[in-house]
């Protein structure tokens, strides 16, 4: 059984934490532990679901348990929770990625020296609070309130700088994000309300009886699938992507846990959820809709992968990445079938892992060296070996190669294919892990096996020396410090190496053990109808 | 008490115009202040014991005849559960802005035109209630002239700040004369036609008139209510007086326009279009639906629009209020039951909603001296809850789920999916959109900014006598987002005796 008001803990507890940050601003060293000791806390939360969920009699006892309802907001729809396999599973990498991340953060916003701190830190556990929210939400309503909140949480983290550029790129993020939410999620709930009464989240769906008695047709059912499909901009489904790169211009451990892990997945998290329990594979199939989006993810796979290709800013491209890897969950689960449910579930864990190691990789290489192109970075494996092995790891997990947790999600993806016998699946995955292996494998052999471009460093070197100059005295050993790192930098501050190494460890050891994650994945198909 | 609970119709009436005059002789000091905020709140409680009389009573509505007169030949007011609702929102709202306008009206009208100021502004709540509550259609005419030209006088009251005040409120003058004439002449024509000035029984009448699709003189009336009511809405695009009304106003006074003036023409409307007419009269045999959904739809866009470009932000949510009355229009143009509870859930949850951000402003007004969105900037830091307030209503007139705002918009859609209208719904989704560009221009001067104004460098919080009505209204609009059992019950069923053709 299920305490079905755990979920309210999970979101209390980065509340919490926020207003603690909030209050210990003015001393940054309680401030950053009051962030860890709140990220360790909330994984304690976590945590005590996961037994309860792999019960064996799951689907016949905790969920049949009403929802928990906080408040009624409108007749018949309350704001509730319950908690279920795929959302634990999005918690979990959350909240355990969170606690990786807020050490990292330490190690970059000082090392960078970056101003506004505290409002970041409350911004990032507001941010989780929403992302507890979306994980544990009871009906598609709720789910779109902390959706809404975590677009809304963000903001601030990716206009961060303050510099035109970056809020431009904010507006954007939120432009998109805010108007595909409100002008088709908000519509295809609120006619879900209308034809079938009821929001909540069913296994097998909630569309079957308005589609036995007439009331609801297969074209209707089909613009409601669109409508959910595009409203959930986070997914990044093709044409609505744009947001993610220009995302980019946050700090790094934003676009690391945010634009990697918690807001992307919060849109492939809602895509999976509501193909599995608001449309239902029976009312999909039956009505012949939904076939679409396997063609549109696996062209988005292919375009964004193509494009990442040609991109020399590092963010940029792990952004396009992103992109394309984000549909290779809205494909697995398009596929309709229990293995691809099973890869969605697998590959929004495996992608987290891979994902926030190269970020956090790219992040660490700008606080140590500065550097943000692929062209820079000749050589740069010997000065940062840990970096940039970490680096090799992520990128083999991208692109599935054992013994990384990539492999495991593009097996199943695989299964799935063959399983519904969609051989365009096969030629998509055959085709991108090819583009991502051409995208990411330049990018280490330059790290390792070219001799570093001592020219340009010269010339950057030189650059920056006169800057400081002309800054006067006072600048004078913060000068002296930049052009040490350009001169000879090493590895990037201890926090950073500690969370990338560990993030890094962490997809390969999911590989080795994923009994956690199987059995999760595992637990979702047993709910299937 | 038992002859008090018996004249209640009446008193909310009486109690502020009589009140009202009786504040002329208060002096200068703050008693004028202290007597109206006496006046209102006496008002609002007795708003409060009508609801609850209603409500205990169980009956339909409770019919008053002024003087003892019958209907026929007297006036009489009645209050429904309609009306009981919208003269609580009157009432409650005039009261609390009357609290608030203390600090904001000593700092912007001199002191010697205090008396005069309150009296105004106590005549112009209770011409307003008296617009609601009244069942005979003259009474509605002249109590609209009292308020009228109260309001007109209130806007004017702002020339100390901006003598650009006297030509908005000559502009509100002619135009808002112009309605009200146009609205007299719709009331004589049906007086011509059923021989009585009374609601009720002019509904009787025009039900028991042969071949009424045909006959001129109705149409005529009909036609010159719709563009008289629309003018006083300010549905688009006759709303030409609203932005520069709303613009130089004294603060107070917008924010008490804004929540009040325009909802109770939307209630007029209700009277006319569903009461006397009737529902199927109005809209499905004459294409007025079409009328006003087109202005509606336009008003949302258009005026959406112009709120991104200004750098007022009084005229920034005052164009925003266009497109929010818009889609009160829009819901009650449905006829149909989610339709017309939109509308009625909107009059409140916009009333308190933009009551509260208008009072907002006042307090940059009072803090900073001004109210551009460069006054605005970096206020975040400086003045919290104030900017707080703000942020909250303005994600309420986004529609933000969690606030007022989202519930209007969740009965209008559904409303327009009752009625088939997709493209109506693209339309909501799209002014959501655009609302949140003009918001999120404040939002970001507000706390992405550093400021500019030596005055917003130093500017303190509000005082506590502003954030106190202030809040009340945000903490109102917060809570119907949260729990609107209350509202929408209450807008559901006043809607389904509205389309039942109840008056």
């Amino acid at each position: 059984m299920i305490d079905n008001a755990l979920p309210l803990l999970a979101i209390a507890v980065p509340l919490a934490g926020a207003l603690l940050i909030g209050l210990f601003g003015r001393w940054p060293n309680l401030r950053e532990l009051v962030t860890v000791l709140t990220s360790v806390s909330l994984l304690g939360v976590v945590v005590q679901l996961i037994e309860p969920v792999l019960a064996p009699d799951f689907w016949t006892t905790s969920w049949l348990q009403p929802a928990y309802e906080a408040v009624q907001v409108l007749p018949g729809v309350p704001l509730a929770f319950k908690v279920e396999p795929l959302g634990l599973i999005y918690a979990l990498i959350a909240s355990s990625l969170w606690i990786l991340n807020s050490l990292y953060s330490v190690g970059y916003m000082r090392g960078n020296r970056e101003a506004h701190q505290t409002r970041f830190y409350i911004c990032f556990a507001v941010a989780i609070a929403a992302v507890m929210g979306i994980a544990f939400a009871g009906n598609i309503f709720t789910l779109f309130i902390f959706y809404e909140a975590l677009s809304l949480s963000t903001y601030p983290l990716v206009s961060h700088k303050g510099t035109p550029e970056a809020v431009k790129s904010a507006r954007i993020y939120l432009g998109i994000l805010v108007g595909t939410s409100v002008g088709l999620f908000l519509p295809a709930i609120i006619a879900t309300y209308f034809f079938t009464g009821t929001l909540a989240f069913q296994p097998g769906g909630v569309f079957q009886a308005a589609l036995a008695d007439g009331t609801l047709t297969g074209p209707v059912l089909g613009l409601l699938f669109v409508l959910y499909m595009y409203g959930i901009g986070k997914a990044a489904l093709m044409p609505m992507h744009r947001w993610l790169p220009a995302a980019m211009v946050a700090p790094t451990p934003v676009s690391a846990l945010l634009h990697a892990v918690a807001v992307v997945k919060a849109g492939v998290f809602s895509v999976v959820k509501v193909v599995l329990y608001v449309f239902g594979s029976a009312s999909l199939v039956g009505a012949a809709q939904g076939e679409w989006l396997i063609y549109v993810a696996g062209a988005t796979i292919l375009i964004a992968s193509a494009i990442a290709l040609f991109q020399d800013n590092l963010k940029r491209r792990l952004a396009y990445s992103t992109v394309s890897q984000l549909s290779y969950i809205t494909l697995a689960a398009s596929l309709l079938s229990p293995y691809g449910f099973m890869a969605a579930a697998l590959h929004i864990a495996a992608h987290a892992f891979g994902k926030i190691t190269l970020f956090f990789a790219a992040g660490s290489i700008y606080t140590a060296a500065h550097k943000t192109k692929v062209s820079e970075l000749d050589g740069i494996g010997r000065k940062m070996p840990w970096t940039m092995a970490a680096f090799t790891i992520g990128a083999l997990s991208m692109i599935g190669v054992p013994p990384t947790a990539g492999f495991i999600s593009k097996w199943y993806l695989l299964q799935g294919a063959w399983e519904t016998g969609y051989v365009f699946v096969v030629v998509v995955v055959t085709l991108s892990t090819l583009l991502n292996a051409s995208y990411f494998l330049p990018i280490v052999y330059r790290a390792f096996f070219k001799a570093p471009a001592d020219d340009h460093g010269h010339h950057d070197h030189g650059h920056h020396d006169h800057g400081h100059h002309a800054h006067g005295h006072d600048h004078a050993h913060h000068g002296d410090h930049h052009a040490d790192h350009h001169a000879d930098h090493g590895e990037a501050p201890l926090p950073i190496v500690v969370a990338l190494t560990c993030t890094a460890a962490g997809t390969i050891i999911l590989f080795f053990f994923p009994d956690l994650a199987l059995g999760l994945a595992e637990q979702i198909r047993r709910g299937l109808p | 008490m038992l002859e008090i609970q018996a004249h209640l119709p009446v008193l909310v009436v009486v109690v502020p115009l009589i009140g009202g005059v009786l504040t002329s002789l208060m002096g200068r000091g703050a008693l004028p202040w202290a007597w109206a905020t006496l006046v209102t709140g006496a008002t609002f409680a007795l708003t409060l014991r009508l609801m609850a009389t209603l409500l205990a009573s169980g009956a339909p509505h409770i019919s008053y005849e002024v003087g003892n007169w019958p209907r026929w030949w007297g006036i009489e007011y009645r209050v429904d559960l309609l009306n009981a609702f919208i003269l609580l929102v009157v009432a409650g709202v005039g009261f609390i802005t009357t609290i608030y306008a203390k600090e904001s009206v000593a700092d912007e009208i001199p002191r010697d035109r205090h008396n005069l100021f309150y009296t105004v502004w106590v005549l112009a709540i209770c011409g307003l209630l008296g617009i609601t509550v009244t069942g005979d259609a003259f009474n509605v005419y002249v109590l609209l002239e009292i308020s009228s030209l109260t309001v007109y006088a209130l806007i004017a009251m702002g020339k100390d700040r901006n003598r650009k005040a006297l030509t908005a409120s000559l502009r509100y003058l002619i135009l808002g004369s112009v309605g009200a004439s146009f609205i007299l002449l719709g009331i004589g024509y049906l007086m011509m036609v059923t021989g009585t000035l009374n609601m009720e029984d002019m509904r009787e009448q025009l039900l028991r008139t042969p071949d009424l699709d045909h006959h001129r003189t109705v149409l005529v009336a009909f036609a010159f209510l719709l563009v008289g009511l629309s003018l006083k809405m300010a549905l688009y695009p006759l709303h030409m007086w609203l932005p520069k009304a709303y613009t130089y106003a004294p603060s107070a006074v917008t924010a008490l326009l804004a929540a009040t003036a325009t909802k109770v023409a939307v209630y007029m409307s209700f009277r006319f279009l569903f009461g006397i007419f009737g529902p199927e009269f109005s809209f499905q045999r004459l294409p007025s639906h079409l009328i006003l959904l087109a202005g509606a739809c336009l008003g949302v866009v258009f005026s959406s629009l112009s709120a991104i470009r200004q750098q007022s932000v009084k005229r920034l949510l005052a164009y925003s209020s266009v497109g929010q009355i818009a889609y009160i229009v829009a819901g009650f143009s449905l006829a149909n039951e989610n339709g017309v509870a939109a509308s009625i859930i909107h009059i409140f949850n916009h009333a308190v909603t933009k009551g509260g951000m208008f009072m907002a402003v006042g307090a940059v007004a009072l803090r900073v001296g001004g109210t551009d969105l460069k006054h605005m900037r970096g206020l975040g830091r400086r003045m919290p809850l104030t900017m707080a307030a703000l942020t909250v209503g303005g994600l309420g007139l986004v529609g933000f789920p969690l606030t007022a705002g989202f519930i209007s918009k969740w009965y209008l859609i559904k409303g327009a999916l009752d009625a088939g209208m997709w493209g109506l719904i693209a339309i909501v989704l799209l002014g959501s959109i655009l609302a949140l560009v003009y918001v999120w221009k404040i939002i970001e001067a507000v706390y992405f900014h550093e400021p500019e104004d030596p005055r917003a460098r130093d500017a303190t919080e509000a005082p506590i006598m502003m954030l106190v009505p202030m809040w009340t209204l945000i903490g109102l609009s917060l809570y119907f987002g949260v729990d609107a059992n209350f509202t929408s019950d209450t807008a559901l069923r006043a809607a389904k005796s509205l389309l039942g053709g109840a008056p």
